[in-house]
């Protein structure tokens, strides 16, 4: 995998050029008007919708040939999604993958933030399946696009106080709106609101396609986001209180897994690269969620 | 009525309002004025154009002629043909109500009675849960709802409690003018009788200005002050409630009056 040895069938990173061109145009407007959705001229791509056509067409459209790739699913490396789509793209644009978040330069995610802080050269590219924070509460596209040009949000706290009415508290576990450069109210995509903090004046730039929606929009570095919320019902993030079962790690993410028919469960980190960091020895055995994926 | 000078101007005015749907006519040529804390009705048989006049002077429907014009809180009158859609929306949410007929139309039917209530206050930037859930208890109260319902979603409200939450609701941002569509159409007369009841009292304590389509002869001789009668269109006769009603000049009118069902 040292030269680029992409499939000559393909063009590089699978779009032909006018399409690439056509998505970076809409990246553009998306980084110079945060949170604002961008309409675009979705393609169909060798998989089925929900599984990454938004994320794999901005990923193709800003991958370089000295790119470093970086796939994750719900923050693991090993999962069919991320393996595949990082296949992908070794088969059609011939770029170096990475599991490491340090080291990728595109890290394309479904569903979390790495745990690893980003920096200035990386861009993040999320996959996302509903790009409209108020498609719920809306269902007229008409009127939400009418109701994001006013900036006419009070609907979204409308969500957030029938969460506090019904639980007690802000309900929202995932797929927390957030308002962008002060002005337009975006849709996270579904990670867990204990990811939103780390979107607030990130280095890294964010890019958020939705392919079945086709609508594009982004983050730029350095941009002030917050979590929507009440004066007495702050935001607060939410992680299961407790260590990872392999790495010990108190302070990221965790997933629950079951690991027998007895309902015997363990706790670990759901960002499987940075639990392999802390771990030290990304070979090291015995662990089910350190098989590191065979190249 | 004691009014400043200033409170003299008019409201709201519709200057020769007309509008047709291709060859079928609207309404034609209407005008009014209507004063701060004046409740006005407008009767008509179906199809008379009582509701698309309502249309036009909220702005949902545009005018094919005439304007309306708007005193805002500032003092001054402007054409509301001239404002910005984000104003007219600020002002449709912050200085007018509209009740329709169907509850369901004027409210959420998914989020809680609470909810719906708080949602104007939420649009004008209230953030504070506690204060927005407060002010939607004390509206449900004010408009005879039962507190213990305020997380019940209006799908489990009766008809005649729907109709009271879409008030409420309009009500909760202090608006200036409601207009109402029929807003007892469809209930039953006990219920319609509350109803009327609290909005004659809510309009009189509030000091609202009203414009009420109604073809309930009663509803507008209980509610209004003044009234307008349309046919086909236009309007045939307008004048004090009571003078219209006891002494109907235009055959039509004499004949709606005259169709009231005496129990």
């Amino acid at each position: 995998m040292n030269a680029p040895q992409n499939a000559p069938a393909y063009n590089f990173a699978y779009l032909d050029e006018q399409t690439k061109r056509m998505i970076r145009r809409a990246i553009l407007k998306a980084v110079a008007i945060p949170g604002y959705q961008v309409p675009f001229a979705s393609r169909e791509m060798p998989m089925p919708y929900g599984w990454g056509t938004g994320g794999v067409q901005v990923t193709a459209a800003i991958l370089g040939p000295d790119d470093v790739l970086k796939v994750i699913d719900q923050g693991a490396d090993d999962t069919t999604n991320a393996v595949s789509i990082r296949k992908f793209f070794q088969k059609t644009a011939g770029v170096k993958t990475t599991t490491s978040a340090r080291e990728a330069t595109v890290i394309q995610t479904r569903h979390r933030i790495p745990e690893t802080p980003l920096t200035g050269n990386q861009i993040l590219v999320y996959q996302v399946p509903i790009p409209d924070p108020l498609r719920y509460l809306e269902p007229r596209e008409t009127e939400t696009r009418r109701m994001h040009a006013l900036a006419e949000y009070g609907l979204m706290h409308v969500k957030l106080y029938e969460d506090i009415a019904r639980h007690g508290h802000i309900a929202t576990t995932y797929a927390y709106p957030v308002k962008v450069d002060g002005r337009y109210v975006m849709d996270p995509s579904p990670t867990p609101k204990f990811d939103n903090p780390k979107m607030d004046g990130c280095p890294a730039l964010q890019l958020f396609g939705a392919g079945r929606e086709k609508r594009i929009y982004a983050i730029p570095p350095h941009t002030r986001v917050v979590s929507l919320d009440f004066d007495d019902h702050p935001f607060e993030r939410y992680r299961y209180d407790g260590a990872c079962a392999l790495c010990g790690a108190t302070d990221s993410y965790l997933d629950e897994i079951v690991t027998d028919d007895r309902g015997t469960r363990m706790f670990v980190c759901s960002d499987t690269d940075y639990c392999e960091g802390r771990r030290g020895d990304p070979e090291e055995a015995g662990a089910p969620q350190a098989e590191a994926p065979r190249p | 009525m004691n009014l400043a000078a200033n409170e003299s101007e008019p409201l709201l005015i519709g200057e020769g309002l007309t509008k047709s749907f291709g060859r079928q006519i609207g309404c034609r040529d209407v005008s009014f004025c209507l004063h701060e804390g004046e409740v006005m009705a407008v009767v008509g048989e179906s199809g008379s154009g009582k509701t698309t006049l309502l249309r036009l002077l909220s702005m949902q429907t545009e005018s094919d002629a005439g304007r309306v014009l708007y005193r805002m809180r500032d003092g001054v009158t402007r054409d509301l043909a001239t404002l910005g859609e984000a104003e007219l929306r600020f002002l449709a949410r912050t200085d007018w109500g509209f009740v329709h007929q169907d509850p369901a139309l004027g409210l959420r039917m998914a989020v809680s009675g609470g909810a719906n209530v708080g949602e104007r206050l939420m649009a004008v930037g209230w953030r504070h849960y506690g204060n927005i859930r407060d002010a939607a208890a004390d509206w449900l109260s004010r408009v005879e709802i039962d507190i213990a319902r305020i997380d019940d979603r209006p799908a489990t409200y009766s008809g005649g409690m729907r109709q009271r939450l879409q008030i409420a609701r309009n009500l909760v941002t202090q608006p200036r003018i409601v207009l109402m569509d029929e807003p007892t159409g469809g209930l039953d007369v006990s219920v319609q009788a509350r109803l009327l009841d609290l909005l004659r009292s809510l309009v009189a304590v509030l000091k609202l200005s009203a414009v009420i389509v109604t073809h309930d002869l009663a509803v507008a001789r209980l509610l209004s002050h003044r009234i307008m009668v349309m046919k086909g269109g236009e309007v045939i006769e307008s004048g004090l409630t009571d003078q219209v009603l006891d002494d109907p000049r235009e055959p039509y009118t004499q004949l709606l009056v005259a169709s009231i069902l005496q129990p």
